[in-house]
């Protein structure tokens, strides 16, 4: 790939498709095994980040390295070589200047915590600036942001743009790169499946290079038809306090007993935000969420687990499991109201039995329930805790990514479990990226965006350019389905 | 109240005030770095008694506090060799350091009880101590009582104005960012242990020293614990800190002046007095919870593992 001075390229692809990497070679972080950069038309080896800035290649990193508890001059001031340190108020004075120059509002004097996510962007990219450079990353900036902030954030892409800088954009967000890029290339699974101009190109094409080609669904399991309402959810609202939460509006939808509902969406859309509403990480006050026929409430996580809602999150190491503990410990840390415990005196002879029967039945590679659960690979823990909550016979299971980061053989069992968990009549809701996974497991299927959910189809009505529509938050394509299911009936 | 009496109140409270504010202003460099040590009190005690040995069989009280530095730069040395390189946690170490040097102390010191010593002397400047009421307080002290105001107003500077003062901050706030950024995060926290503990013996010497010219065992009583919560409530701010200070200074003589005009309360509690008064006020300054969190060293009292 290459790219011109003064254009705005985009790297498209799925969260693990390699952008990030590529453009941390790129900036000298990680170094690569073969081939070439060629840089203002001269081959190099980039040594390491202060090599690149040296060379006029500035980076926005997706999780920003500022010190919250200094100002914007002083985090600043802390990049900058020792050598021509300026005095804060000069600093200070060039700061607003170039962000004058770009339109980008940035008081010197404020604190960082104070500021929102958009506003630190900007403090990195006038860091960024302040060192003359002519190609700027940026690694999913508008990951973070609200629509408004990235509007922003592209008028000032196309006015450093329009000034001759070149502009590296990696994204997974169709609709942002048509807006703004002029080019764009596409990776999957560490290589480049395409490249093209977004702004000629139809989502549906580029969807189609960045997601698996309808013929990777080829191994299926059949479809069930969910019975009654295990989890319910009414217009549940959540307003974000924390920086980087996404607020959700509206969210409606319901599992049903002997189904598998899935919810895709690319990460960052409030998936996080749901998932801890619905275990009681997060408290909603508004009885939105209703279980069985109850409204969960202020119920915290250990009671709804009492009330048969397992959760398999995203993090396994932190929050699925306790790294330094042993797979037996970490049994019973969610299995303790399952008789591994009697009147708060514990069995270990059942609970080793217990997990050993675990260990077995998911095929988890380990040396025994005394394994520490950090000394697993990602693929058999994920087996393992999987396997932990599976044999709890939850009435409702909610994961999250599953079989992300798991290889094939191991992605395979955990489904086979799932499916498994499904045709014993139980709710299981699925929140991935994965959307191969999701057609291959749900039964029913809809997305989230921005903190909105789509509308909801059976999996089969809904084709892989329409979930790709609905994951880019254009839900209005639901006519498309009511069809579907029109023709169907 | 006459003039007379107010004079020598503030007088006093300032000379009581400048031990705590010696090691407070240590500890604060210290733990804005991100190091918690809880060795105040050890250090102090070990500044004392060396730099009391030293100025009697010297006879050069000059010697002596310089001594008494060094000793205490030393311990911190240990504290932070044990601390930084050899990453023990560090709440356990400044507990083991203080204990040590309490022992320590009193095994060096024991031939020392009973001397004495012709102490540091006040240095008038001339026609400013002679500014009503304040004049006495301000101009009429011993050169350390001086010292110490410079050193605060260094460190006010320090955190204000340069480019060391942020480094601190930023290597105490996230050392992974800090070291990503290339500062040095050892480096600074070195320092900034070496400069506690050089503080800290420098309180112990004015002590035995300057305040009461004489060694005997445990003779900071706890002056380094309360030099800990000054730190903390004081939101780590070197103007709150030497309010607190002074405050502290004027709360432990105030059971002389209660006793001299005839009100009479148990000892105990007016002994008490200097620890909860300083602690109620700070802790109504530090009410604003928000702020304290954000001016508190993030990344106080845990190890930083430098990546190869």
């Amino acid at each position: 790939m290459s790219i011109r001075s003064g254009e705005i390229h985009a790297i498209l692809g799925e969260n693990g498709a390699g952008k990030s990497t590529l453009m941390k070679i790129i900036y000298g972080v990680i170094k690569p095994d073969t081939g070439q950069i060629i840089w203002q038309n001269k081959e190099l080896a980039i040594k390491g980040p202060a090599h690149a800035r040296q060379l006029g290649i500035g980076m926005v990193f997706q999780h920003f390295s500022l010190f919250e508890s200094l100002t914007v001059a002083e985090n600043i001031a802390l990049s900058l070589p020792e050598e021509n340190f300026p005095s804060l108020s000069e600093l200070s004075k060039k700061i607003i200047a170039i962000s004058q120059q770009y339109g980008m509002e940035l008081d010197p004097d404020r604190h960082i915590y104070s500021l929102s996510v958009g506003e630190q962007q900007r403090v990195e990219i006038v860091r960024c600036l302040l060192q003359n450079i002519s190609l700027l990353i940026l690694d999913e900036p508008t990951s973070v942001l609200t629509p408004v902030e990235v509007d922003n954030l592209f008028k000032i892409l196309r006015l450093l743009a329009s000034q001759g800088c070149s502009i590296l954009f990696i994204s997974h967000k169709l609709s942002e790169v048509q807006a703004l890029c002029d080019n764009a290339t596409i990776l999957r699974a560490g290589k480049i499946t395409g490249t093209c101009e977004p702004k000629n190109t139809t989502t549906e094409n580029i969807a189609r290079m960045m997601v698996a080609d309808d013929s990777a669904i080829s191994h299926s399991y059949p479809r069930a038809q969910g019975k009654a309402i295990v989890l319910q959810v009414e217009r549940l609202n959540y307003q974000a306090s924390a920086a980087f939460a996404i607020p959700l509006t509206d969210i409606s939808f319901e599992v049903r007993a002997g189904e598998i509902f899935g919810i895709a969406g690319v990460a960052g859309n409030g998936q996080a935000e749901l998932l801890k509403l619905l275990t009681g990480e997060f408290i909603d006050h508004s009885d939105a969420i209703i279980y069985k026929g109850k409204r969960l409430g202020c119920l915290p996580p250990s009671e709804r687990r009492r009330q048969g809602i397992a959760t398999v999150p995203e993090e396994r190491l932190g929050r699925s499991a306790v790294p330094g503990m042993t797979l037996a410990e970490n049994n019973l840390l969610t299995g303790y109201t399952k008789g591994l415990s009697n009147r708060g005196w514990l069995n270990w002879q059942t609970i080793r039995r217990h997990t050993d029967e675990i260990l077995q039945s998911c095929k988890v590679k380990s040396s025994g329930s005394q394994a520490q659960a950090r000394s697993l690979s990602g693929g058999n823990l994920q087996k393992f805790i999987i396997g932990r909550e599976i044999s709890q016979q939850p009435d409702l299971l909610i994961c999250s990514h599953p079989t992300w980061g798991v290889d094939i053989g191991a992605a395979n069992l955990i489904r086979d479990e799932l499916i498994a968990l499904r045709d014993a009549g139980k709710a299981i809701l699925v929140i991935s990226e994965d959307i191969d996974e999701l057609y291959q497991m749900c039964d029913r299927l809809c997305a989230i965006c921005h903190g909105h959910l789509s509308p909801v189809g059976n999996t089969d009505d809904i084709s892989i350019n329409l979930l790709g529509q609905w994951m880019t938050g254009e839900f209005n394509a639901i006519e498309a389905v009511t069809e579907l299911a029109d023709s169907h009936a | 109240m006459d003039i007379d009496l107010v004079q020598n109140i503030l007088y006093a409270s300032v000379r009581n005030g400048t031990p705590l504010l010696l090691v407070a202003l240590g500890e604060m460099v210290c733990e804005k770095s991100g190091v918690l040590n809880l060795g105040q009190e050890g250090m102090m005690l070990i500044g004392a008694v060396i730099g009391f040995m030293v100025a009697v069989s010297t006879g050069s009280l000059g010697l002596g506090i310089l001594a008494a530095i060094c000793a205490g730069a030393l311990s911190a040395a240990l504290f932070g060799f044990l601390t930084l390189t050899l990453l023990t946690n560090q709440v356990a170490t400044g507990l083991a350091l203080t204990i040590f040097g309490t022992g320590l102390s009193a095994f060096m010191g024991t031939g020392y009880i009973g001397k004495t010593l012709v102490g540091l002397q006040p240095v008038n400047i001339p026609y400013l101590m002679d500014i009503p009421v304040i004049g006495k307080a301000v101009f009429a002290q011993d050169l350390l009582v001086y010292l110490s105001v410079v050193i605060f107003l260094l460190i006010i500077w320090l955190f204000s104005r340069s480019r060391y003062g942020l480094v601190i901050r930023a290597v105490g706030e996230n050392p992974e960012a800090a070291h990503a950024v290339g500062l040095p995060v050892l480096k600074t926290r070195y320092l900034a242990v070496l400069f506690g503990g050089g503080m800290a013996g420098l309180a112990g010497a004015y002590l035995s020293i300057a305040y009461t010219p004489l060694w005997s065992e445990g003779m900071t009583s706890g002056k380094g614990w309360i030099a800990l919560a000054l730190v903390v409530f004081a939101s780590w701010k070197a103007e709150r800190i030497i309010l607190g200070a002074y405050l502290f200074g004027f709360a432990s003589i105030l059971h002389l002046i209660m006793q001299g005009s005839g009100y009479d309360l148990s000892p105990n509690i007016l002994s008490m007095l200097p620890y909860v008064a300083t602690i109620a006020v700070l802790i109504i300054m530090s009410r604003k919870q928000t702020m304290t969190r954000w001016l508190a060293p993030k990344s106080l009292g845990e190890s930083y593992r430098p990546q190869s």
